[in-house]
């Protein structure tokens, strides 16, 4: 794990999916880098290739080419088993649809990603604890995802993603299924964690979510069209 | 993911629906109680059928009067008249490992005791006949050495004919008749209960061989020392089979058979009898346990049908597991658990329900049942592998599904 690299190197990456008789480009040619610390928006309309690019970056696919290296380690290659682990380990996923088991409590949805990398029990139950606390959500362990409102289940989604300290955060959509003041709410959080160190991609349509990036990334077609930086605005809350 | 941990996770997600989880486990229950009940009823009939075996001798073989072939018709057992008492003596004399030899007659009759009368069994016997036999006497005395040379006009009776005779009093010094002969009752029998053919053994009465021969019209008047059959008893540990091929060459040299000419009596081992027995009861219980072992495969294809639905209902679940960082051999063995868990739930449950079941019928059909631990073993443990080999295929196509895919899955 070499610190010097960037925290994602990606070139020209390819992506294509048999459609019928026909091979679609999903993704073409995509190459860029991103730092430690950044916090990405990626846009586009549906069809432009962001969401192959999430699943690539989130190591849930691999690359037909192209090189992607995550925290200094080439990964494109890498079995499904090796996979999970980088998964596990390196990158936490935040999804439109929360995606929390409905018939557990908040701790054992955080607890669920260290079941997977073998922490003791007691550990476990500490660090979700700490997880929960730090996005807000202290006092609500105990509750299930149905006696929690949409903003408080993301949350509790958040410190899933968080619980084994990740070197990347990763969301897709995340205000998606939200009202506009939670959706500030939530961003306000993404910010939080931004500035406290973790490297945030986030992929969204929406514009209003992207005002809150440093870097907007723009897709279309399977090809990177725009990368510029801006000025975030505060979400605050 | 820890073993603890996946049967965690496999409890709470059987516990998610209760009713769908017992009724898939049903199939188990009933498969694995079938399984152990059906072992113990057939395991107690066979146990009933060698104690039966037991309670008539194992060393022992009959000899009996074969048939005469009179212009080519065989006539019926006991025609040829021509076993005698002479045969018994020459098979206890020139046959080593023979140790008793216990000629009897035998002929169906009529007991009148006072008002009452009974159609009963009459054997002509010896003492040696009672020893042969392993015939106990619980009141009064056998028959003697002395009534047989004296020809005693004395009887012994069977716990049946008592019953049927007296209601159960003591007839000891009470007078009978059979025919019109009168006798004095001096001793009771001991209890037998049924062959294995389920008759009645202890409708019996018994007279000195000589007495019978003397006062039952219809012996073999032509040659006094005529019987029926003899109770040739080897010793112990003797070849059962080489006595056998030595009374058979023995007496046919007696009753002077050439070669070619069939034998002129009939002899039965009682250890051929067991093993005819045993066989049976033992196909008896193997086809009880084939029919129990049908209905664990269909407890088992139950499992795999709900097993596939849970995979298609958790379909996002696992998508985000796969997403989180589960390997593919965890998801695998989430649901193998999960499955094999359910199968072991109902296997206990079906121990307790077929040990349950067996009593019952043991208490209600008065059939003997004998609880086999092999049974119980087997049941958990075939109950086991059926979890395990009908969870694969589910746990398979979890564990294959594309994480991307599964996410996106409604």
């Amino acid at each position: 794990m070499a610190s010097d690299a960037p925290l994602i190197a990606v070139d020209s990456l390819s992506r294509s999916y048999r459609m019928g008789p026909h091979r679609v480009k999903a993704l073409d040619g995509v190459t860029l880098r991103v730092e430690r610390g950044e916090f990405v928006a990626v846009m586009g309309p549906s069809g432009s290739g962001k969401s192959t690019f999430m699943n690539l970056l989130g190591c849930l696919d691999r690359p037909d080419s192209g090189r992607y290296a995550l925290d200094g380690e080439e990964v494109g290659r890498l079995s499904s088993d090796a996979l999970a682990v980088v998964r596990n380990r390196r990158i936490g996923f935040v999804f439109q649809s929360f995606n929390l088991l409905p018939r557990q409590t908040a701790q054992a949805n955080v607890e669920l990603p260290m079941l997977y990398a073998g922490v003791a029990h007691a550990a476990r139950a500490e660090k979700a604890l700490a997880a929960l606390a730090a996005v807000g959500l202290d006092g609500r362990a105990h509750h299930r995802p149905t006696q929690l409102s949409g903003g408080q289940q993301q949350r509790v989604a958040i410190a899933r993603a968080l619980v084994n300290d990740p070197v990347l955060l990763l969301a897709d959509e995340p205000t998606g299924a939200l009202d506009t003041a939670t959706s500030l709410e939530i961003m306000a959080l993404f910010q939080r964690l931004n500035r406290a160190g973790i490297t945030v991609v986030l992929v969204t349509h929406e514009p209003d979510v992207a005002r809150f990036a440093r870097r907007v990334l723009s897709f279309r077609d399977g090809h990177l069209v725009d990368d510029r930086a801006q000025v975030p605005e505060e979400a605050l809350a | 993911m820890t073993a603890l941990d996946a049967l965690r996770s496999a409890l709470d997600s059987l516990r998610a629906s209760p009713l769908r989880s017992a009724l898939t486990m049903l199939g188990i229950v009933i498969g694995v109680a079938a399984v152990i009940a059906m072992v113990a009823v057939g395991a107690g009939a066979r146990d009933q059928v060698m104690r039966q075996i037991a309670s008539l001798g194992t060393n022992l073989v009959m000899v009996g009067q074969g048939s005469v072939v009179r212009s080519g018709v065989k006539l019926g057992a006991g025609t040829a008249a021509t076993l005698t008492e002479d045969d018994a003596t020459a098979i206890l004399n020139d046959i080593p490992a023979v140790t008793v030899t216990a000629p009897s007659v035998r002929w169906g009759l009529q007991i009148v005791a006072g008002n009452q009368n009974w159609g009963t069994v009459m054997f002509g016997i010896t003492p040696d006949y009672m020893e042969a036999r392993d015939w106990s006497i619980v009141q009064g005395r056998g028959i003697s050495d002395q009534d047989v040379t004296q020809a005693e006009k004395v009887v012994v009776l069977g716990q049946t004919v008592v019953r049927s005779l007296f209601g159960g009093g003591d007839p000891v010094g009470e007078q009978v008749r059979v025919f019109a002969t009168p006798l004095t009752v001096v001793g009771v029998l001991g209890e037998k209960g049924q062959n294995t053919q389920g008759q009645d053994q202890d409708d019996v009465i018994f007279l000195p061989l000589s007495t019978a021969k003397r006062n039952i019209p219809g012996m073999a008047k032509s040659n006094p020392r005529f019987i029926h059959s003899v109770v040739v008893k080897t010793h112990d540990g003797a070849d059962q089979d080489e006595a056998q091929a030595q009374i058979r060459e023995l007496l046919r040299q007696r009753h002077r058979l050439i070669d070619g000419q069939d034998d002129d009596f009939w002899m039965r081992n009682l250890s051929e009898v067991a093993a005819t027995r045993d066989a049976s009861s033992r196909a008896l219980s193997f086809l009880l346990a084939a029919v129990a072992a049908v209905s664990l495969l269909v407890g088992g294809i139950g499992i795999m049908n709900i097993m596939l639905v849970s995979v298609t209902e958790r379909t996002r679940e696992i998508g985000l597991r796969l997403a989180i960082g589960a390997r593919r051999r965890d998801i695998l063995m989430q649901f193998l658990i999960e499955s094999t868990t359910l199968s072991l739930i109902g296997a206990a449950v079906g121990v307790v329900t077929g040990i349950g079941t067996a009593m019952v019928v043991a208490g209600l059909a008065g059939w003997p049942t004998l609880i086999r631990l092999d049974s119980v073993v087997l049941a958990v443990v075939v109950s086991g592998l059926v979890g395990v080999f009908f969870g694969l295929y589910p746990a398979r196509r979890a564990s294959r599904l594309n994480p991307i895919e599964a996410l996106r899955h409604e």
